[in-house]
Formats: structure tokens, C-alpha cells, sequence
């Protein structure tokens, strides 16, 4: 494989993304064997096709590597753009599967722009981030970078898909590493509790706990700590942020969403309707055990109980087949890389190569947390894939580039 | 500080998904159960139950095919509903409420719509079975009896309960079992081992072939068939000969301990408790209270054994060495005992030896006896105790230990309990105050059963086998280690000659002379006991039971029998005579004194029980 200016490519990253791949494989393999064993590349079934895919995505691995880094850098708008096009396109030429327009249809197989369009806009973010011009701190320029990230996102969620429109909230990740203020962490997390808690206890009681607080730190007379005017200013809009989402969640969501919400808050057990998915998931897993019942041998799996259980509830054979060991060994190795990626990341010296890193990471990290939260019942059902593991084309190829730009880049490092 | 955010948040990621992990599927053993339940489907191939054959090869019970409609309501099309309702004889309401049933319990699980079919039914049914979609004939076997006696021995076999679903694994809510009975007590070996199937489901309940190639398969066992050693044609003799009739017959072969007959009146046809019929007809039997059919007489009900029981007490004066066979004790129609009370005795010559006392039954002379018994000791306890010991080693007072379902011990009394009644030591009991005891009445109590195997234990001269009803498994004889060791009695075999020949003498002079048989010499026993009832609170005397315990012939004895007739007036009147033409009709195959079998047949007690219930004043022993 090419090697650039003396630095070698990171094998834990690559060993690790095998690892996953092919334990990935093997599972799907179980999920999506039928009553009639046929050839493992029996391209009717989709552990045929994926072990297509998988053999396109090693030669997809050498073509990256074989690129020179700076092409990455260099052409990332011109990527971009072509990305949003392909988005854009699909309210044209698109395909509709199960209720979805997400695909470009090619006879048997179908492309997913959507899942292309996450390397390429963290390339264009991370070009206009490390241009010496932008300054996160500006407001303008923390608009302008939003605007960049935003654009796919609103393409994505009309086909509808709001899944993987959550995912560009990866790219927040990024952007505190690269400096922006805390307060929008700290607002983006009050927002998320003041939202689940008002679900859980009601806008009144939100309020009243917003109040104790705002009076506690009111009182606190702290000198580094906010201004008096900020607290009142964040406790009204929490309060009326909390009576919103009430709002919202009774009149203007619909009754499939709010289902999603209350199954994970544990406010509803409907285990025929919309919660089926997660229960079945939850048997599958739950009836694993220490072992799990043995390559293809999972019974759950077997009666296919578990809905969509080769794309996005994969993780549920893992649990079955391959018990606590097996799916703990999962957490591991995506932990790991995740882990080793920051460390890569962050031995970075050009800031472009850096907050690429950095979006690769929190792009991998929001699907582990979504897709396997949702599988093992502590979090809403939504319907983005688990990286590197799922069945389909476009999702293990987009995640593939993905990291592999990162590792060509971090190869790269020592050009500087 | 910036650095670690994604640290923190990954890490923490990471080990709340490890420990929602290790809670679902270490900790919440629930999801596997659910798993078993959803994924996994069990069906049970039943074998065929085990046949059931009499001593002699005939067969008593085999099993017959039953054919339950069944309809899963998923599957179901429109069909002729006039033309299906006329086939099954079913109002069409009756069939869309069944319908309506089986759609509640489950659209895609089968449900029982009519069930066992009779087979002209099925024939009928079954050739238009194909215009019916959705509905199947599910094939069940149910017990065929060959006879219509036996109930009581046999038993029946219905569906388990709730109880015993929890307690025993191997049952499942719908099986089969036996009870009461041979059935019950046997279930084992007739049932078989039931075979299993494991089929792998889909989330649409489909089945998507054998869960793990059918590894855990395993094939059904066919029940045992097993061989009783009752007498098929003495049982059925039996029954008719008590009917109109209550009380029991047990009858027993010595030198083996095998049951030949065993029989309970009032009893039914066995058949009466199969399938359909079965529910309305044993709620009919459960509630007549009165004449009580599913009482087994022969085993449960506990009778002072009366004059019968005078031969323990002679053989236990030998054995104590208290009494010698040519001690003559005399009688003035009873026997005095302090304070100008007596124990009764008819007329007959006086004074009697021990012969003549067991041919005439004398009351005055088995008192004397006890009372020698008892006072050769120092004290009434220890004699009491002694006397005891003799008596248990005849298997009294206690359960048999044989293999029936069911059974009772009996009594006999020890000092123990009349220290107990007497409220001893505040105040002292003697050998009088227990005087009853010496003519089998007042405090022993036996049941036929015991008294068919204290005929048997004479016959043999000191020593039974455990009565038993088993005597082949699949053609292959028991080798029960505790039906073929000898009960060795505490009485020396010597001491059973005189006792042999005096009810022999019974038979040949004594209070059974009138039920001689040709070419057969038998050693009885009568007895005629009091009974009491309540009517209203008050204790009324009804009509004495008739008793006869005997076995025959007297030298090498081939059956033991005692029979219990309940209000029969005394007894040779009908005990004696069932009995012997009971021995008759077992040695000779034929009846000789067919005007005694008339009689038999023709008299019924009837009237005797209405007696007191019918509210009126009556007079017993007419």
C-alpha cells in the first residue's frame, strides 16, 4: 500500500475497522438466513450482497490511500457541492423504498446520497474551519459553518429521514474542540433536560425546579459565575421552552412520535404496536446470556422477530447468538477506535486534518449512541445504522471513506 | 478541558451500554423465558396407553380411537353451515358461539370446537372434510372397556388439574391421567413417555422447521401392558351376586398374596367414565351420598370384624401359652364380668374346648381367653401390648402397603390409647374394662381387605405375602421384592392346627353347616356385627352386618376370601352363602347349588337401607 512522507498508516484504526466488518458480516449472515441454506455469496440474500460490498470497500480502501491527502483538502467544496446535488436530486430521479426517497436506483442496487453526504460535509467544514480567515468566536462565522452543516441536514429530512438528519449534530464536536463558547453546550444540554424533563414531570414542575435553581445561583453571589441578568433571562426561556415542548409534543407531533418518546421514558408498555420493535429486541438480546445461543442459532433471530434485524436492529443477533461477551466485545472495539481516533486526532497538526478527525469521531459516535441505544431500549427509536455492521451499500462505503480519509490523512501528518 | 469532552462522553457511553447490557442479559433472566415462549413451539405425540389384562389373558381394558373437530379461526372460508351443522347434529347458534370461542382464545392457535365424535359421526364428517377449510379432525385415544365390572379396581382416567400441572413437570394442561385405581396407581407404566417436537416459529407463528435439526427431539414410548391378578369371571360372578346389595368382596390367592377379586357394592360400568359421558355421569355418582358407588367397600370401609376375629385371639391364647386346646370354659348364655354385666351368648352346650368354642362361636369362652391374655402379664398395659404386637404382625392396624390407590388401617387398640381414654394413671382400666375386644367388637376395627388376608395368613398357618394386583408388565412376571418376602406372624405354626380345625369345623357342624359344597372342604368364620347410625342426633342400632371370612380348601388353600355384607342380618344369611358360592364357582368353574345363587340373586337389602331414611319407625333383623 502507498505510504506518504515517511508516516505508515494506523493499523489499530484498520484492524479494528476490519474486526468490525466481518464480525458484522457473520452476523448478518445469521439474520438474513432463510429456511434454505444457500452458497455465503448467494447474491439473492443480503449476506450475499454485503459480502459484495465488502470486497468493493477494501478496493474502495486502496483507492483512498492511494490519493494524494491534499486532493481531500483541495477539492472538499467541489465534493461538497456534488454531494448537495445528488441530495438535491433525489426530489427528482429518486427512488422510493418502504416510504422513503432516499436512493438512486441501478438496476438491483440503489445508492444513498445521504450517507455520502457526511464525509463530504465534514470536509467543507473542516476546510472553512481551518481557513485563516475564520474565527469560531465570531457569531458570523459560527453562522456561516451552521449554514454549512445545515444544508444537507434539510435536504435529508423532507425524503423523510429525520434519522440521519440527527446525525449533523455530530459536527458540534468539532466546533467546541475548535473553540466555540460553552454556553452552547451548556444551552444545547439545558434544552435537552428541560425537553425530556418536561415529558417525564410537566412544564409546571419544570418550572418550579428552574425557579429553585435560578434563586439558588441568584443568591450565590459568585463573581466568575453569570451575570444576574443572564440567570433571569435563561430561567424564563427554560420555563417557556418547557411549556413549548408540552405544546409541541401534545398538539403538534403526532401520536407515533410521542409513542417513541414515552416507550423510552417507560410511561407506556405497548409491546404489539410501535413498541414491538424494541421488545423483540430486548427478548433477543435478554435471552443471550452470558454466551448467547451460538452462531447462527439464535432462536429469536431465526423466527426473524425482531423487524429490519440486519440493517438497523443488527446489534440484537450480537446479543443473541454472542450473549454478553460478544456484544460487550462490540462496545469494546467501537470504543476503542473511537478512543484511538481522538488520539490520532488530536496528533494532528493541521487544524484541516484535525477537525476532520474530529467530525469523523463525532459522526461514528452519535450512530454507536442512536443505533444501539435505540436496540437496547434506552433511547427513542430512530432509525440510523450501526457503522461498519448494518446491511447495505451506500451506509458501509460512506462510513468506510469516511475513516479513510482520516487515516490517509493522519498518514499524511508528518508532510507538514 | 476541551480534549476531553469527547473523552468523557464516549466513555460514558460505553459503559452505560455495558451495564444495560449486563442487566438484559445476565442479570432480567425474564427475557429467556419469553424467548422459550415466542420463538419456540412444543408439540407432544402421545402415545398409545398401556392395555390392561385379568389373570388369565382376558383382556379388561384396551383403548379406542376419539376424533375431536378442531378449527383455527384464521384459516377459515366461507362453507355450507346448514350442511355442516346437519353432519355434527349442532344448532347453527351452537356453532357460531363455539366459533366465537375459538376466535377469542386465539385466531391462529387451534381450538376444540366439537369434540370426541363418535365413529359413525367421523365417517360421515370425515369424507367432507376438504369443502371445511380451517377446520381438522384431531385423533385422541380414550380407554375401551372390555368389561362392565371392575370400576373400582380399574379406575378411570381424566384430565389433570391445575395441581398437578404445578407439582409434576411431565404433565401439561389437557393431558391425561389416570385416577383412582389401578390407573392411578400404575400410571406410570401405562402411560408411556409422551414424545416431543421441537418446532422453531416465526414472528407470524409460522413453523419454520425443527428448532436445532430436532436435536432435543425425542420419539413417544408406548404405555405398558399390564396383567392384574384379578379374576375376570370371579369379579363379574361377584358383582352380579351383590347386587341390590352393599359391602365388599375380597378374595385373595395365599400362597401369593395376588388379589382375585375385589369388589365394592354399589359399583357402575366403567364405561360410564369415558369421555363425553364422563363429566355428568361422575357428578351424578360423586353426589348419592347414600349408597356411595365410588366407595371402594373393600378397601376403605372399617368394620368391627366381630366373631371372625376370635380365631387372632385363640391363636394368640396358644402362642402366650395362657390356653391349652382342651380347656373347657363354661357358658351361661353369656359371661359375667363384675357388677352384674355380661357379655352375651346364644344357646348352645356347655362347657366348650377350643374346637367346639370356634365351631359354636362362643362369646363366654374367647372371654376367658382374652382375659387370660391380658392378665398374664403384670400389669393390663403390658398385656395389652403383648397382645397388640401378635395382632400387627398379621398386618392389623396398620395399611397393607399393597398396590392399591387407595386404603385404610384399620384399628387396634394398644395401651396407649386406653391409658388415653381411661385418663390413666388418675384412674385404672382392667382386662374387663376392654372385654369387647376378645369378640372383635367395640374398639377393633378391619377392613374386608385385612380380614380377606387374616383368612389367607391362617390358611398359610403363620405367614402372608403383601395382596398385590400386579402380576406382569408386558408379559414379563413383577419381581417386587415386597410382594414375594413372607410376613412371618408371631404366632408358631403348630398353634394354627386346632384354630385351622375348628373352622373347619364351622363348616362341618358349626354356624356355616348350611353352605356345604360337594367335593370342597373349607375353615370359616361367621360373624354378625351391631351397627349404629344417627338419625336426628340420636344413636339408632341398625340391622346387623353379615360377615364371612374363608378360605379353602382347608389343606392346601387356593383362595382366601372375606365378604362384607353391610345390614344382612347374620352371617351365613347372605356373607356366608355369596362366599361360598363365590369358592365354588373359583375351584369348580361351576355353580352346583344353583337354588342358593337364586336366592342370592333374587333377595335385595334395598328395604333394609331405606330403613332409616325413610322417617319412620322400623324393627331391625326381620
Amino acid at each position: 500500500m502507498a505510504r506518504s512522507n515517511g508516516a505508515s498508516f494506523d493499523w489499530i484504526s484498520i484492524l479494528i475497522y476490519l474486526a468490525l466488518i466481518l464480525f458484522g458480516w457473520a452476523n448478518i449472515y445469521s439474520a438474513s438466513l432463510g429456511s434454505t441454506s444457500g452458497s455465503f455469496f448467494d447474491l439473492e440474500q443480503p449476506y450475499g450482497k454485503q459480502a459484495l460490498f465488502v470486497g468493493l470497500s477494501i478496493f474502495l480502501v486502496i483507492i483512498i490511500l492511494s490519493i494524494e491527502a491534499k486532493f481531500y483538502q483541495r477539492f472538499s467544496s467541489i465534493i461538497y457541492l456534488v454531494s448537495l446535488l445528488s441530495l438535491a436530486g433525489l426530489f427528482v430521479f429518486g427512488k422510493t423504498i418502504s416510504g422513503a426517497t432516499s436512493w438512486y436506483s441501478f438496476g438491483s442496487f440503489g445508492l444513498q446520497p445521504s450517507e455520502f453526504a457526511k464525509f463530504a460535509t465534514a470536509l467543507a467544514l473542516a476546510k472553512y474551519l481551518s481557513d485563516i480567515q475564520t474565527n469560531i468566536r465570531r457569531l458570523d462565522h459560527q453562522v456561516k459553518a451552521f449554514i454549512i452543516i445545515a444544508i444537507p441536514a434539510i435536504l435529508i429530512v423532507p425524503q423523510p429521514d429525520p434519522g440521519s438528519a440527527l446525525v449533523y449534530a455530530a459536527f458540534f464536536f468539532p466546533l467546541y474542540r475548535e473553540g466555540l463558547s460553552g454556553f452552547y453546550l451548556i444551552t444545547g444540554l439545558s434544552a435537552v433536560a428541560v425537553f425530556i424533563l418536561t415529558l417525564i414531570i410537566g412544564p409546571i414542575w419544570v418550572s418550579v425546579v428552574v425557579a429553585v435553581i435560578a434563586l439558588v445561583m441568584f443568591f450565590m453571589k459568585s463573581r466568575k459565575g453569570p451575570g444576574k441578568v443572564l440567570i433571569s433571562v435563561f430561567a424564563i426561556i427554560s420555563m417557556a421552552l418547557s411549556f413549548s415542548v408540552n405544546y409541541i409534543f401534545e398538539n403538534v407531533f403526532e401520536q407515533r412520535h410521542r409513542d417513541r418518546f414515552n416507550i423510552v421514558l417507560g410511561k407506556e408498555v405497548d409491546s404489539r404496536g410501535i413498541g414491538y420493535n424494541t421488545n423483540q429486541s430486548e427478548i433477543a438480546i435478554g435471552s443471550g446470556g452470558w454466551f448467547g445461543k451460538g452462531w447462527t442459532e439464535g432462536t429469536q433471530t431465526k423466527g426473524h422477530f425482531v423487524p429490519e434485524q440486519h440493517t438497523d436492529y443488527i446489534f440484537s443477533t450480537v446479543g443473541e447468538e454472542w450473549g454478553f461477551l460478544g456484544s460487550a466485545m462490540v462496545v469494546f472495539l467501537f470504543v476503542g477506535l473511537l478512543l484511538r481516533l481522538i488520539v490520532l486526532a488530536e496528533r494532528q497538526r493541521d487544524q484541516f486534518y484535525r477537525i476532520y478527525g474530529y467530525s469523523v469521531i463525532g459522526i461514528l459516535f452519535i450512530h454507536f449512541l442512536v443505533n444501539i441505544g435505540m436496540v437496547i431500549g434506552i433511547f427513542p427509536t430512530v432509525g440510523i445504522p450501526l457503522p461498519f455492521f448494518s446491511y447495505g451499500g451506500s451506509g458501509l462505503w460512506g462510513f468506510t471513506i469516511l475513516l479513510f480519509i482520516f487515516i490517509k490523512l493522519d498518514s499524511d501528518r508528518l508532510s507538514y | 478541558m476541551r480534549k476531553l469532552l469527547l473523552y468523557i462522553t464516549i466513555l460514558t457511553t460505553g459503559i452505560i451500554f455495558l451495564g444495560r447490557l449486563f442487566y438484559l442479559q445476565v442479570i432480567d433472566t425474564s427475557m429467556v423465558i419469553r424467548s422459550q415462549d415466542n420463538a419456540i413451539k412444543v408439540i407432544y405425540d402421545y402415545p398409545q396407553r398401556g392395555y390392561i389384562y385379568d389373570r388369565n389373558g382376558e383382556l379388561m381394558v384396551s383403548n379406542q380411537p376419539s376424533y375431536d373437530v378442531m378449527v383455527i379461526p384464521r384459516n377459515l372460508k366461507p362453507f355450507d353451515t346448514t350442511e355442516f351443522c346437519n353432519i355434527l347434529n349442532l344448532s347453527r347458534e351452537d356453532l357460531e358461539k363455539k366459533l366465537d370461542k375459538a376466535k377469542i382464545y386465539s385466531p391462529m392457535l387451534p381450538s376444540v370446537v366439537i369434540p370426541q365424535l363418535t365413529k359413525s359421526e367421523y365417517a360421515i364428517l370425515q369424507e367432507k372434510m376438504r369443502n371445511y377449510q380451517g377446520f381438522y379432525i384431531q385423533k385422541r385415544s380414550l380407554r375401551d372397556y372390555q368389561v362392565d365390572h371392575s370400576a373400582n379396581v380399574l379406575g378411570y382416567i381424566a384430565e389433570v388439574n391445575q395441581k398437578i400441572v404445578n407439582d409434576n413437570p411431565y404433565y401439561i394442561s389437557g393431558d391425561l391421567i389416570g385416577r383412582a385405581g389401578v390407573e392411578s396407581y400404575y400410571e406410570e407404566l401405562l402411560r408411556g413417555e409422551k414424545g416431543v417436537k421441537y418446532i422453531q416459529k416465526d414472528r407470524f407463528n409460522r413453523d419454520i422447521g425443527p428448532y436445532k435439526e430436532g436435536i432435543f427431539d425425542s420419539l413417544p414410548e408406548k404405555g405398558k401392558d399390564i396383567t392384574l391378578t384379578i379374576d375376570a369371571v370371579l369379579q363379574d360372578y361377584g358383582t352380579k351376586l351383590m347386587e341390590n346389595k352393599r359391602g365388599g368382596i375380597v378374595a385373595l390367592e395365599p400362597n401369593t398374596g395376588e388379589i382375585l377379586t375385589l369388589i365394592t357394592a354399589p359399583t357402575y360400568d366403567p364405561a360410564d367414565l369415558v369421555g363425553r359421558k364422563r363429566s355428568p355421569n361422575f357428578t351424578k355418582l360423586y353426589l348419592d351420598e347414600d349408597a356411595k358407588p365410588l366407595y371402594d367397600r373393600g378397601l376403605l370401609a372399617e368394620y368391627p370384624p366381630g366373631s371372625p376375629f376370635k380365631t387372632l385371639n385363640a391363636l394368640i391364647g396358644l402362642q402366650e401359652d395362657v390356653v391349652d386346646t382342651d380347656d373347657a370354659f363354661s357358658c351361661n348364655h353369656g359371661y359375667p364380668y363384675g357388677r352384674g354385666r355380661k357379655l352375651g351368648c346364644h344357646a348352645h352346650s356347655s362347657p366348650l374346648s377350643m374346637i367346639p368354642g370356634i365351631a359354636q362361636s362362643c362369646n363366654a369362652y374367647f372371654a376367658n381367653v382374652y382375659r387370660r391374655i391380658i392378665e398374664k402379664y403384670p400389669s393390663p398395659q403390658e398385656g395389652m401390648d403383648a397382645w397388640n404386637a401378635h395382632l400387627k404382625s398379621f398386618g392389623l392396624g396398620d395399611y397393607l402397603g399393597s398396590d392399591l390407590s387407595t386404603g385404610r388401617s384399620g384399628k387396634i387398640p394398644d395401651s396407649e390409647y386406653y391409658n388415653k381414654i381411661y385418663d390413666y394413671p388418675t384412674y385404672k382400666w382392667y382386662a374387663t374394662a376392654t372385654l369387647s375386644n376378645a369378640i372383635g367388637q367395640g374398639e377393633v376395627l378391619m377392613t374386608p381387605i385385612q380380614l380377606a388376608n387374616m383368612a389367607a395368613t391362617i390358611g398359610n398357618k403363620g405367614w402372608f405375602y403383601t395382596p398385590h394386583i400386579l402380576k406382569e408388565v408386558n408379559g414379563q412376571p413383577i419381581k417386587e421384592e415386597k410382594y414375594t418376602t413372607k410376613n412371618v406372624t408371631t404366632i408358631e405354626k403348630r398353634h394354627f392346627e386346632p384354630v385351622v380345625e375348628g373352622m373347619h369345623e364351622v363348616y362341618k357342624s358349626g354356624t356355616a353347616s348350611a353352605l356345604r359344597i360337594p367335593g370342597i372342604e373349607i375353615a370359616g368364620k361367621t360373624g354378625t356385627a351391631e351397627n349404629f347410625t344417627k338419625i336426628d342426633g340420636k344413636r339408632v342400632q341398625l340391622t346387623d352386618h353379615s360377615i364371612f371370612v374363608a378360605f379353602a380348601p382347608v389343606d392346601n388353600p387356593k383362595i382366601a376370601i372375606a365378604v362384607f355384607v353391610e345390614n344382612g342380618y347374620w352371617g351365613g344369611r347372605y356373607a356366608g352363602r355369596i362366599a361360598s358360592l363365590m369358592i365354588e364357582k373359583y375351584l369348580k368353574g361351576t355353580i352346583t347349588r344353583t337354588d342358593m345363587e337364586d336366592w342370592i340373586l333374587s333377595h335385595s337389602l334395598e328395604d333394609e337401607y331405606a330403613k332409616p331414611l325413610s322417617g319412620e319407625p322400623f324393627i331391625i333383623n326381620r
